[in-house]
């Protein structure tokens, strides 16, 4: 007894496979482009090679782990700037605000990895079993040879796909031209194995079996951009006021525009074909939708062969959709585009932009850190004299190395009375620290019996370090204990 | 629910009329639904009573599920199978439990416990995980025992390892008498400043570690005894008075100047023979230097006082034997980059 009035509802939604339809136009040429130039970013950036001098990697862009470094070309990050790292992120964060709020999911629909990748897996799908019709017919056949034959091959060439990805990924964090050799020799280290392993396997399911599923299930950004659109945001839109009633039109018939009963759309369903999302857009807006606008452009190609105009699927704000049922005029694209909010938002992000880029410029070659050692507060020598030490780390970020000169003043610029400056293990107060590297260095100030420092509690300090080539200086505030009697 | 006298099911109250229009609805609906099947209608039951399950050929049934006969509030529990991936998970635990405890030492014995048949053990892994230090480290410290003390800062490999591992040592056997700083203690030196009892070269901190100072059980410690002047009844307390303040004289610190004076011929008879005619000490003897500002005990006179009359006996132990000569090599160069060294 089967009663389907009580059935709960599946909690599991079994996946509706997609094929989607090849289709030509302007936004199809343009995902093409961004396909073609994001790919090539991606393959081709651990091969720039860019020479800093011989004690550094010449690879352009790498993260170097082992001896914690970012290297960008000409701009070299310590760990302790990292907040260039963080600063990058906000900006990105905020870029995705402003594109959201101006151009809704325009990163989903062109630039997003998944996307990007899932298209070109596609692709590959397309020209191993046919376009839509005959990826329909194999995928309802019975396995027979034809059919393997056909699959093995579309996952042989996805395979080398992803492995190609996960592989140009860990480039990025050693040398490539080494790395590329150890890996057919079996040398490279087991995590180059291990997230190559990684990443070929999420690329190979995600892009070509997960696809339009890690969109709708796995990703968050879909949800929080829902709260980044508004009716000013240009999306994706069907013309509804347009199209409908919708039905096949024969020759001769007239549509509404010319008296007809019938709009525009014909129900050929190009746009439901070509979707990758595997969604109708004339449902309206929808979770689903990456406006990718492969929809607009199959039916642009439609509407051309039934000598309509182009547009019944077109780029469009919520608030023109309603203007233009109206009979208003819609707002300009512009004015659409410079809004208030994205004004703040690209305020917000270019601020950040040119502060981090002033920060960037404003570098110092080498920089310091002083640490009174307090344990004890100060030594009594043996004719009286009262000594601090003090762990000094000189960063020497420069290719070479260098010799830096160690003084002191005190609160009032100038050297103090009595005050003499040591350096453990070494004749002056010259120490040389190695291109790249961070040297601690025990440093000791004096100040001799009966003098104003040996005498006071506690008293401010200037440490000067002097680059000895260049004359670049650096100082770093610190504070002597005497005794105080 | 009949007792209208009780305040909680009287219908007066207004607390209780919510409760009791449910009732009232529910027992509409049981008639009803009573009437209704007694005309031949199909009964639906209650959503819940019912359960889908797919019979062998795959097909959907819907079949009632048996009430536990708990109910709350008009709540019903009933008696659904528990879900299968919860119950699978359930069995692979059990089963996953029997094969931990055969596999990894999980029962205690009297003994000890059972040891399983993997053989794994942390406190094998963590002796094998200090063996590979060691394993490690063992080529440094041949390399460091084998080149000359004074040539160890020049080797930055070396110069690196003692700086580290010196510095563990200390803190591991020495920080407890001189401080975790080595800013010393009363009696028990500061190694941060330019004051030796017994030398600052590297040569010397080195023989100081190894032999210890005073330790009765090294042949080869260093050893000197300052006399108990006022407990061997050697000085009278006029003259302890009196060299006190001498010494008080040589340390440029407040003092008499008529007993200082009387004290010089005190000084010349007792004490020169280790702290020197003009008292600037004998290293050889650990005599310390009683001109400097730098007190082992302290200075004041009522210290000095005491040091005189009941003499100092400070010990250090000898450490070879208790650290390694790597060991003791590293410590002596950290100790001798503090600062100090000579």
């Amino acid at each position: 007894m089967s009663n389907p009035d009580i059935d709960p509802p599946r909690l599991y939604a079994a996946r509706e496979p997609i094929f989607p339809r090849r289709v030509h136009g302007w936004f199809r040429n343009l995902k093409w482009i961004i396909m073609a130039v994001t790919l090539a970013i991606y393959y081709i950036t651990p091969w720039i090679r860019w020479d800093r001098g011989p004690s550094l990697p010449d690879q352009a862009v790498l993260i170097d782990l082992a001896n914690r470094r970012f290297y960008f070309f000409w701009i070299e990050i310590w760990p302790h700037e990292f907040y260039f790292v963080a600063g990058l992120l906000v900006m990105a964060g905020l870029g995705l605000f402003l594109f959201t709020s101006a151009l809704g999911r325009v990163w989903c629909g062109y630039a997003c990895p998944q996307t990007v990748w899932t298209d070109l897996f596609i692709l590959t799908e397309r020209w191993v079993e046919g376009d839509r019709n005959a990826r329909v017919r194999l995928w309802n056949a019975p396995w027979d040879a034809r059919k393997l034959r056909l699959r093995l091959t579309k996952w042989a060439i996805w395979l080398l796909i992803a492995v190609a990805t996960g592989g140009a990924w860990i480039f990025y964090f050693t040398d490539a031209p080494t790395l590329l050799r150890n890996l057919f020799t079996g040398d490279a280290h087991p995590v180059a194995y291990i997230t190559m392993g990684i990443l070929t396997a999420t690329t190979f399911l995600f892009g070509g079996f997960a696809r339009e599923q890690i969109c709708i299930y796995a990703c968050p950004w879909p949800r929080i951009q829902a709260a980044m659109m508004d009716e000013d945001t240009l999306t994706v839109a069907y013309r509804e006021w347009r199209g409908e009633p919708r039905g096949k039109l024969h020759r001769g018939e007239a549509t509404r525009s010319e008296g007809g009963p019938k709009g525009d759309c014909i129900d050929c369903m190009a746009c439901v074909n070509v979707c990758p999302m595997g969604i109708d857009i004339r449902d309206g807006q929808q979770l689903e939708c990456i406006t990718c606008a492969l929809c607009i452009d199959a039916c642009d190609e439609v509407m051309g062969k039934i000598g309509k105009p182009r547009g019944l699927i077109d780029y469009m704000a919520l608030r023109d959709e309603a203007a233009e049922r109206a009979g208003e005029t819609p707002k300009p694209l512009l004015k659409h585009i410079l809004r208030p909010r994205t004004v703040l938002y690209f305020t917000l992000w270019a601020g950040i932009g040119v502060a981090l880029l002033v920060a960037l410029f404003l570098r110092s070659p080498f920089d310091l850190n002083v640490t009174p050692v307090r344990n004890p507060l100060y030594v009594t020598m043996a004719d009286g004299a009262i000594r601090n030490t003090y762990a000094l780390r000189l960063r020497n970020k420069q290719g070479d190395e260098r010799e830096f000169t160690v003084s002191v003043l005190g609160a009032d610029g100038t050297l103090p009375q009595g005050v003499t400056v040591t350096l453990e293990g070494l004749p002056d107060t010259r120490v040389s620290v190695s291109a790249n590297s961070t040297h601690t260095q025990r440093v000791y100030i004096t100040a001799e019996k009966g003098s104003a420092l040996a005498g006071s509690e506690q008293s401010e300090l200037t440490l000067w370090v002097e680059d000895a080539t260049d004359g670049n200086k650096s100082r770093i505030g610190t504070v002597f204990h005497g005794r105080s009697e | 629910m009949a007792d209208t006298d009780d305040e909680h099911t009287s219908p007066q109250s207004p607390d209780n009329r919510a409760e009791l229009e449910r009732q009232a609805a529910d027992k509409a609906q049981k008639d009803q639904t009573l009437a209704q099947s007694s005309e031949g209608q199909p009964v639906s039951p209650r959503p819940g009573a019912t359960r889908v399950v797919r019979d062998r050929k795959g097909a959907r049934r819907v079949i009632e599920v048996p009430s536990t006969g708990h109910s709350w509030d008009g709540i019903e529990e009933y008696d659904n199978p528990l879900p299968r991936w919860w119950l699978w998970t359930f069995y692979a635990t059990i089963i996953w439990s029997v094969a931990y405890v055969i596999a990894y030492p999980a029962i205690p014995l009297l003994n000890g416990s059972t040891q399983g048949v993997l053989g794994q053990n942390y406190r094998s892994d963590v002796a094998a995980e200090i063996q590979r230090f060691k394993d490690a480290n063992a080529p440094i410290q041949a390399k460091l025992v084998e080149t000359p003390l004074e040539e160890i800062a020049a080797d930055p490999e070396l110069a690196n390892y003692t700086a580290n591992a010196g510095a563990a040592i200390f803190r591991t056997w020495c920080a407890q008498c001189h401080g975790s700083g080595a800013g010393g203690a009363t009696g028990y030196p500061s190694l941060l400043d330019n004051d030796w009892l017994w030398g600052g070269s590297l040569e010397d901190i080195h023989t100081t570690v190894t032999h210890g100072i005073r330790d009765p059980q090294n042949d080869d410690t260093r050893y000197s005894e300052m006399p108990r002047f006022g407990t061997d009844e050697m000085l009278d307390n006029t003259q302890i008075r009196q060299v006190v303040n001498h010494v008080l004289a040589l340390g440029g610190l407040p003092h008499d100047a008529a007993l200082a004076t009387e004290g010089e011929a005190v000084f010349a008879d007792n004490c020169v023979s280790c702290h020197g005619e003009d008292g600037t000490g004998d290293r050889s003897q650990g005599a310390p230097d009683l001109t400097d500002a730098v007190w082992l005990y302290g200075s004041d006179p009522a210290t000095i006082t005491r040091i005189v009359h009941d003499g100092p006996f400070g010990v250090m132990p000898a450490w070879t034997g208790r650290l390694s000569e790597a060991d003791i090599r590293a410590v002596a160069a950290y100790v001798h980059s503090l600062g100090g060294g000579e």
